[in-house]
């Protein structure tokens, strides 16, 4: 018997992962209530005026998000390793590269794109001037993109360890970095007047540059967890 | 070239920057002996366990060969 | 043939008996290097018209800040030999490589802050330099923290490898956006270092520090590399045999 085109292959895993996914759909809200936790706790920490909040928003806001994607990290790819089938996937005649990118995509679609949905919301409760609604919401739905894709390398690393959670986040930090400052001067640029086409544009590379190396580290780290 | 300062108690006091200066040559010149240091005294302590293990294990053998 | 010495270089054997002749030589060279560009730097540069002497900090901050950067290579070019043409002793090197980074990227962070105080009045600044510094020195923990995390020395210096790869691609991307990020929003005044306008007077010193800490690098690695391979090598019969020799 043939075995089946890559396509169908591709096809049939996001099938079996939306499945999962909606099936324990309720976790999807975990991320999404860590989100609006903190940004509660923001102006009990901090002020409730609008002008403090309203400064500190579109940082505040990205920041978190950052963290809510941290902490979805870790299921990436552990349950899969947990009850064996991530060796099954690893010994599939089709490129892990495209496994990883399917993965990913799902992975995006349940924790970064709710993200950037209920990034208004927040905007609203931190006092984000109007301007910034729109620019949150773009800068957001790429920049969650690059957050799972490079999260991706980290979970893939830390799948095979019991504690892997903590240490997840201390490597791959580091490298969150350039997005963090780009996302969230999108947001910051659009609040002053300026034009956001030109960061827009480099969040979008950033979005490319790592759909297209991303993957290829997270499958070469899958195989050294799941062989080690 | 020549001393900068006029005596040793200005230089060590360096116009007032003393403590800065001072405090960033000590801690380097900590961390570099501590990087030189604490191999070598890896190296040697596994060494030397080493070879504990080795005569403690001859000892084992022999007393098996009586 | 070129690459039967390639791989003679591989062996942990061969660096452990050849460094065990250089060593002596490196440790004299750096000495002089240090000990002669310290004193030139505290005693005999002249003080600086603006900073005064606080400006002596940089004899070691910038030393440190060069090889905190090109540890972080050094470290990356070892993971991904010891990944690609699977050297034992790469991924020594590699090991090795990330405590002294880490150590003088540390260095040059408090020295960093410590020279800002009486420069420009604050311990931090969150300038481009500094945050990458910061980040950088993050970086390094990543990596020192996967290295303890494996059951096997294999799977953690593969995992090493992978993790230094991807955080070098990202140092440039990091620097530029943090460079962007920081004088959008600080005008830019400040120049932490303009080695070309920099008198030779001042200059000399300094290149007698960064070539001192160049050679200390080296020396540093190399005794974290042969602990290394003590460790790692026990079953063989020649580590045997330095056991059996030892007193």
């Amino acid at each position: 018997m043939d075995s089946p085109s890559m396509g169908a292959a591709i096809q049939a895993l996001l099938r079996r992962d939306l499945l999962l996914a909606y099936r324990h759909r309720g976790e999807i809200a975990n991320p999404l209530v860590f989100f609006m936790i903190v940004i509660t706790m923001l102006p009990l920490g901090i002020s409730p005026e609008s002008a403090v909040l309203g400064s500190l928003a579109p940082g505040m806001i990205w920041v978190v998000a950052l963290l809510a994607t941290l902490l979805s990290l870790d299921n990436l790819f552990r349950s899969d390793f947990d009850d064996g089938s991530l060796e099954q996937i690893l010994i599939s005649p089709h490129p892990l590269y495209f496994i990883v990118l399917v993965k990913v995509f799902v992975h995006w679609l349940v924790t970064g794109l709710p993200l950037a949905l209920l990034s208004p919301l927040l905007g609203v409760m931190l006092f984000l001037p109007e301007a910034g609604f729109v620019p949150l919401f773009l800068s957001l739905l790429m920049g969650t993109g690059v957050l799972s894709l490079i999260g991706a390398i980290g979970a893939a690393l830390t799948v095979a360890l019991r504690k892997g959670g903590l240490l997840l986040s201390l490597i791959i930090m580091p490298l969150y970095v350039p997005v963090l400052i780009f996302g969230a001067s999108v947001v910051r640029s659009a609040i002053e007047g300026f034009p956001i086409a030109g960061e827009l544009a480099v969040l979008g590379a950033l979005l490319a540059v790592s759909i297209i190396l991303a993957p290829m580290a997270a499958a070469g780290a899958l195989r050294i967890s799941v062989n080690g | 070239m020549e001393f900068q300062f006029a005596s040793l108690a200005e230089f060590w006091a360096m116009k007032g920057h003393g403590p800065y200066v001072w405090a960033c040559y000590a801690l380097t010149l900590s961390t570099l002996v501590y990087l030189l240091g604490a191999p070598r005294r890896r190296h040697h302590q596994y060494l030397k366990q080493q070879q504990r293990l080795k005569v403690a294990q001859a000892h084992i053998n022999k007393s098996f060969e009586k | 043939m070129a690459w039967q010495w390639f791989y003679r270089m591989g062996s942990p054997r061969w660096f452990y008996e050849k460094t065990e002749r250089w060593i002596p030589w490196l440790a004299t060279v750096t000495a002089l290097l240090l000990i002669t560009g310290v004193v030139w730097a505290l005693g005999f540069a002249p003080a600086d018209a603006k900073q005064g002497n606080s400006y002596r900090i940089i004899y070691i901050h910038v030393p440190a800040s060069f090889l905190a950067l090109a540890g972080y290579y050094v470290m990356a070019v070892a993971g991904a030999i010891g990944l690609i043409w699977k050297m034992k002793l790469a991924d020594m090197v590699m090991k090795s490589a990330a405590p002294i980074g880490a150590a003088l990227t540390f260095v040059a962070l408090i020295t960093g802050a410590v020279w800002g105080k009486p420069t420009w009045g604050a311990w931090w600044v969150w300038d481009a330099r500094i945050t990458s510094m910061l980040v950088l020195f993050f970086l390094y923990l990543g990596v020192i923290a996967l290295q303890g995390a494996y059951q096997h020395q294999a799977t953690a210096d593969k995992a090493s490898a992978i993790l230094a790869l991807v955080g070098t691609v990202n140092i440039p991307i990091i620097y530029k956006s943090v460079d962007w990020w920081y004088t959008l929003h600080q005008p830019a005044t400040l120049k932490l270092t303009s080695a070309s306008s920099i008198h030779p007077s001042m200059l000399y010193p300094l290149l007698l520090m960064i070539a001192g800490f160049y050679c200390f690098y080296a020396l540093a690695l190399m005794l974290y590399t042969r602990a290394e391979i003590v460790q790692r090598e026990r079953r063989t019969a020649w580590v045997n045999e330095l056991v059996g020799g030892l007193k």
